[in-house]
């Protein structure tokens, strides 16, 4: 151990300097420090949070971005009942199966559509990767489904992300052609224009729609897209882990009287 | 230690089966009578541990299978579908993917152990060789599991992990003609199944993945009989000398197993329940993509060691011949400690280097997570961390084939307790 200490000692001096890295204005901004109440091993949903999130997503996200692995009965998880949910399908719009004849576009080349049922997932706003760049500039929304989990930083990078548009650029920073500066992404330069405004999306519930609480509710919604059975998740392991503990305290006063002569 | 049976069939069918097949005899002499040292400490509790691990990572990957798609258009969504419309799909695939992780930790604790205690050493030689040999299966198991979610860290992983072979090019770079590829472009596209990562690829790796695991528990069999000949080592490092210095294994280990197993379980549920992603990598929720390199490729959290080893070495095929042979040198402990005391509690010399050797391996674990380029600012002088990484390679590498062996040699051990019994109760007492 003697010389063991001092090498810790020279770790703990060296680790910390790691952290100063030279500025560089291409690199990303961590993300903003923001705490939702849904993390945090108590951590719940806002029922109706989630659908103002919904409609976030509904009314803005989804004119570039899918979200394929949500189906519109996994909705009754944000708080919709079973009559919502049918009504929400019915009026989307879902690329037909082929017709008795096997078409599916009409004659004037227009894609067959009918309405949708709960079982359906929400239609992508895009055909295929093709149409979805050519309608962007060659950049390629993603999917949101995993979003969340899918970026380091996870709920606090994708509300930077949505809310860290409108800043000045450093000076001397290059924005590109048919991009957007935005700090938090990496290289800085992002093909998504802002997509959130001042009063984007009208809340029902009488929510002021600033840019900071659209970004919240979206956020918020995504991150239980991204993992529908994170509440349950958490009420289990509580189960578990007060079974588990209880269970250790038994096995520990079994042991102690195993053992108590052996000593 | 073995073949003093005290099973008694206490009815006619056990005596009956007795005569024909003694099974019970088996599980009564190896699981309850069997004389284990008085001694033993909460480090030895990870056998029992680590057998726990196996059986979990066996019945959580068998119904993940049910619900898994082996190729490459449908594994990912497959495994996203089974996180959210499989029955509790979700707990079986966080318990599966942390199970891994708890199952190296667990390793990694049994492995520092056993070299801390010189467990290795005669006559356990083939009881650590075969410790080596699973944990060189687990490896391979663990790697083969990381690709089938087909995320994008799965995919460069086995991109970078196989491409490894082709260093052997250096070796023979035509095999055949003057056109033909290599000795090691032609194992690597043997492994693929092709000229790149793909469909083949995935499917033979799912295929490996749920055998390799029976290899491990036929494995861990011998490993467990290879223990019951010599018996268990101990924290004093000295042999058993009589019934006092030993206790039956049931009850006192299996209730001494069963609270530690149970605090690790609380552990492992604590990830599985409230920090699932922790040890995951964010780019593995994100479909593998040939054309998209991540910008940052790193494998899981319990290789990192070794991938710093490999990336402080400029010349491939060296650097692979680093990576195996940082493996292949635990094999040959039994004779690298040339000490004739086993524990390191009486070697104070050599119990330093071990824990100069346990920060080494954190070390390289941490600078193995970091960026190939990444700097140490030093006051005023920057280093890059190639350097850190080449000296803990080095000294992993001197720990085993120089220190180990010199100072066994150098070394004036302290003086040791005449017994177990001796050390557990007192000098008085085991006199009589």
């Amino acid at each position: 151990m003697r010389i063991a200490l001092p090498l810790a000692v020279v770790f703990a001096l060296v680790v910390p300097a790691l952290a100063d890295d030279a500025a560089n204005t291409t690199d990303p901004l961590p993300p903003k420090e923001v705490a939702f109440p849904f993390q945090g091993p108590f951590g719940t949903y806002d029922r109706e949070q989630l659908q103002r999130g919904f409609q976030v997503y509904k009314e803005v996200c989804s004119a570039c971005h899918s979200l394929n692995r949500i189906a519109y009965h996994d909705l009754d998880g944000i708080g919709f009942d079973a009559a919502q949910i049918k009504a929400l399908a019915a009026a989307a719009k879902i690329p037909a199966e082929p017709n008795d004849k096997g078409e599916t576009y009409d004659s004037d080349g227009q894609r067959l559509t009918r309405p949708g049922i709960p079982a359906d997932t929400l239609p992508a706003p895009f055909a295929n990767e093709k149409a979805a760049r050519a309608n962007n500039n060659g950049a390629l929304p993603p999917d949101l489904s995993v979003i969340v989990k899918a970026r380091e930083g996870g709920a606090a990078y994708v509300y930077s992300i949505l809310s860290g548009f409108g800043q000045k650029p450093p000076p001397g920073f290059h924005v590109l052609a048919n991009k957007y500066y935005n700090p938090y992404f990496a290289g800085r330069n992002i093909s998504m224009p802002p997509p959130l405004t001042e009063g984007a999306v009208t809340y029902s519930d009488g929510t002021t729609a600033s840019v900071d609480q659209e970004a919240k509710d979206v956020v918020t919604f995504l991150s239980w897209a991204s993992e529908p059975k994170m509440e349950e998740r958490k009420r289990m392991g509580f189960e578990v882990i007060l079974f588990l503990l209880a269970l250790a305290g038994l096995l520990y006063l079994s042991y102690r009287r195993v053992w108590r002569d052996m000593h | 230690m073995s073949g003093n049976s005290t099973y008694e069939p206490k009815n006619g069918l056990s005596r009956w089966l007795d005569a024909r097949l003694p099974i019970m005899r088996l599980a009564h002499d190896t699981m309850s009578t069997f004389p284990t040292p008085r001694n033993l400490n909460v480090w030895y509790t990870f056998g029992g541990i680590l057998t726990f691990c196996l059986g979990v990572q066996i019945v959580t990957g068998i119904v993940l299978a049910m619900h898994y798609t082996p190729t490459a258009a449908a594994a990912f969504d497959s495994v996203e579908n089974i996180r959210r419309e499989v029955n509790y799909g979700w707990l079986l695939n966080f318990i599966h993917s942390n199970g891994a992780s708890m199952f190296f930790l667990a390793v990694y604790l049994h492995m520092f152990r056993g070299l801390y205690y010189g467990s290795s050493k005669a006559p356990r030689e083939v009881l650590w060789i075969l410790g080596v040999i699973i944990y060189v299966v687990m490896v391979a198991t663990a790697f083969l599991g990381y690709v089938l979610p087909w995320g994008q860290m799965s995919f460069w992983a086995a991109t970078v992990i196989t491409n490894l072979f082709t260093s052997l090019d250096q070796i023979i770079p035509h095999l055949g003609g003057a056109h033909d590829p290599g000795l090691g472009t032609t194992i690597t596209q043997w492994l693929w199944g092709g000229f790149a990562v793909g469909d083949p690829t995935l499917n033979r790796f799912f295929s490996l993945h749920y055998l390799l695991p029976f290899v491990i528990a036929g494995l861990v069999v011998l490993h467990i009989w290879a223990l019951h000949v010599p018996g268990n080592n101990n924290p004093l490092g000295i042999d058993v000398k009589g019934p006092q210095d030993t206790v039956p294994f049931h009850p006192y280990y299996t209730v001494k197993d069963g609270f530690y197993l149970c605090l690790f379980v609380i552990l492992f549920a604590f990830l599985v329940f409230f920090a699932p992603d922790f040890v995951g990598n964010p780019d593995n929720y994100t479909t593998a993509n040939p054309l998209v390199t991540p910008p940052h490729i790193v494998p899981e959290w319990y290789l990192l060691p070794f991938y710093a080893m490999l990336r402080s070495i400029p010349q491939k095929l060296v650097g692979v011949l680093v990576l195996f042979g940082a493996i292949a040198t635990l094999l040959f402990v039994p004779w690298l400690d040339t000490s004739r005391v086993r524990s390191m509690r009486f070697r104070p010399m050599m119990k330093q280097f071990f824990w100069i050797f346990v920060a080494d391996c954190i070390l390289l674990g941490y600078l193995g997570s970091q960026e190939p380029q990444a700097v140490w600012h030093l006051g005023g002088v920057d280093m890059p961390l190639l350097w850190p990484a080449r000296i803990g390679t080095l000294y992993y590498f001197a720990f085993f084939w120089v220190i180990m062996p010199v100072i066994g040699l150098i070394e004036t051990p302290r003086p040791r307790p005449d017994s177990i019994a001796a050390s557990v109760l007192g000098n008085a007492q085991a006199a009589e």
